[in-house]
């Protein structure tokens, strides 16, 4: 356990460096080659990943703009992406934050609520002193934010080069990763039952309810795991 | 000069289809979670919620590809997502060996059997 916020911060960055951060940097380097494809300059392009920083949204946009789009229908489009942070912003708050940490800070520091940041920081915060987890925090979120960055001007300029299936690759390795960090950081049978769930109803509902599915996915698929999950804990103290 | 046009015009663009557009939840998620407690139970469900919502979003990336991977066979990606688990299972749960597992497999069913 680190013993000062400076470390924290350290073991943050450097568990942020070996995994997580292999994957983001082949994921944004897949959506750097998307931009230059859809005719954005590179400034653009990293005007996104620092701005909007959510792989699934800044593709959205970025198809958007590539379809001359208009400024509501882009923002309509990407903003249906962005509903999933919602929650997960909801659920890592009041483990992040302390007492006295004013609100301009958490919402400074949701910015870089994202998946990838998201799962990284949940799995482990929960072990951490209080003052400690914002530095751990902001360690995993200030590699990750910048490998983001070069990744997408990586991507841009080197695209063009990559054979469509190492692109296919590179587009396979968020799921793999987002699916097995999950599974990682799994603590309790709601957990399993939460994944179960949301990876059979997801499909569904994009089948039958394109544009909010995800957010049935969460809302069915999560109430139905944490009410199974409360049912096995109730039975499980009352034998 | 590039088809999204130069200037402050697409930052601008940006800013609004792209920042405001994501941030407003994000910040929506920070007041929400004012009173809420980490030990309460309220917080259980929540926590469900958005783990099924990223489960989700996985299937979904998987079943329904965008971009180049689309180009990957059903039996590709699917395949790759399972001995992807099934490595990850078998090496004592090692994200890196399941990712690893997962990505070879497809590389191999996309040039093995294309198409």
């Amino acid at each position: 356990m680190p013993n000062g916020k400076w470390s924290a911060a350290r073991l943050g960055a450097s568990r942020a460096l070996t995994i997580p951060g292999m994957v983001l940097f082949g994921s944004f380097f897949g959506f750097g080659a998307f931009t230059r494809a859809a005719g954005l300059d590179a400034g653009q392009s990293l005007f996104v990943t620092i701005t909007v920083f959510a792989l699934p949204g800044q593709v959205v946009l970025v198809d958007q703009i590539a379809g001359n789009a208009g400024l509501l229908a882009a923002a309509v489009a990407v903003t249906l992406t962005a509903i999933r942070l919602m929650p997960m912003t909801v659920a890592i708050m009041p483990v992040l934050r302390g007492p006295r940490t004013p609100l301009w800070w958490q919402v400074a520091l949701s910015h870089f609520v994202a998946v990838t940041v998201w799962i990284e920081a949940m799995r482990r915060l929960p072990d951490f002193d209080r003052e400690l987890r914002i530095p751990y925090y902001l360690g995993i979120a200030m590699t990750l934010w910048p490998i983001c960055m070069s990744a997408t001007l990586a991507g841009y300029y080197i695209a063009g080069g990559v054979p469509v299936p190492v692109s296919a690759a590179l587009l396979m390795l968020t799921p793999l990763y987002f699916l097995l960090s999950m599974m990682t950081a799994a603590r309790e049978r709601v957990d399993w039952l939460a994944i179960v769930a949301g990876f059979c109803l997801g499909p569904v509902f994009y089948t039958y309810a394109p544009g909010l599915d995800l957010l049935w996915t969460g809302l069915a698929g999560g109430t139905l795991a944490y009410l199974l999950g409360r049912l096995k804990r109730g039975s499980g103290e009352a034998a | 000069m590039t088809a999204f046009g130069s200037g402050w015009w697409p930052y601008l663009f940006i800013l609004v289809a792209g920042f405001a557009a994501t941030d407003f939840w994000r910040f929506l998620g920070v007041f929400l979670s004012a009173r809420i407690d980490e030990a309460s139970e309220i917080l259980r469900w929540v926590r469900a919620v958005s783990t099924a919502l990223v489960a989700g979003l996985v299937a979904r990336l998987i079943v329904f590809p965008v971009g180049d991977l689309a180009a990957a066979s059903d039996v590709a990606r699917l395949g790759a997502v399972a001995i992807g688990l099934a490595v990850y299972f078998t090496v004592r749960r090692s994200m890196l060996a399941g990712i690893l597992a997962g990505e070879v497999a497809l590389l191999a069913i996309v040039w093995l059997a294309p198409g």
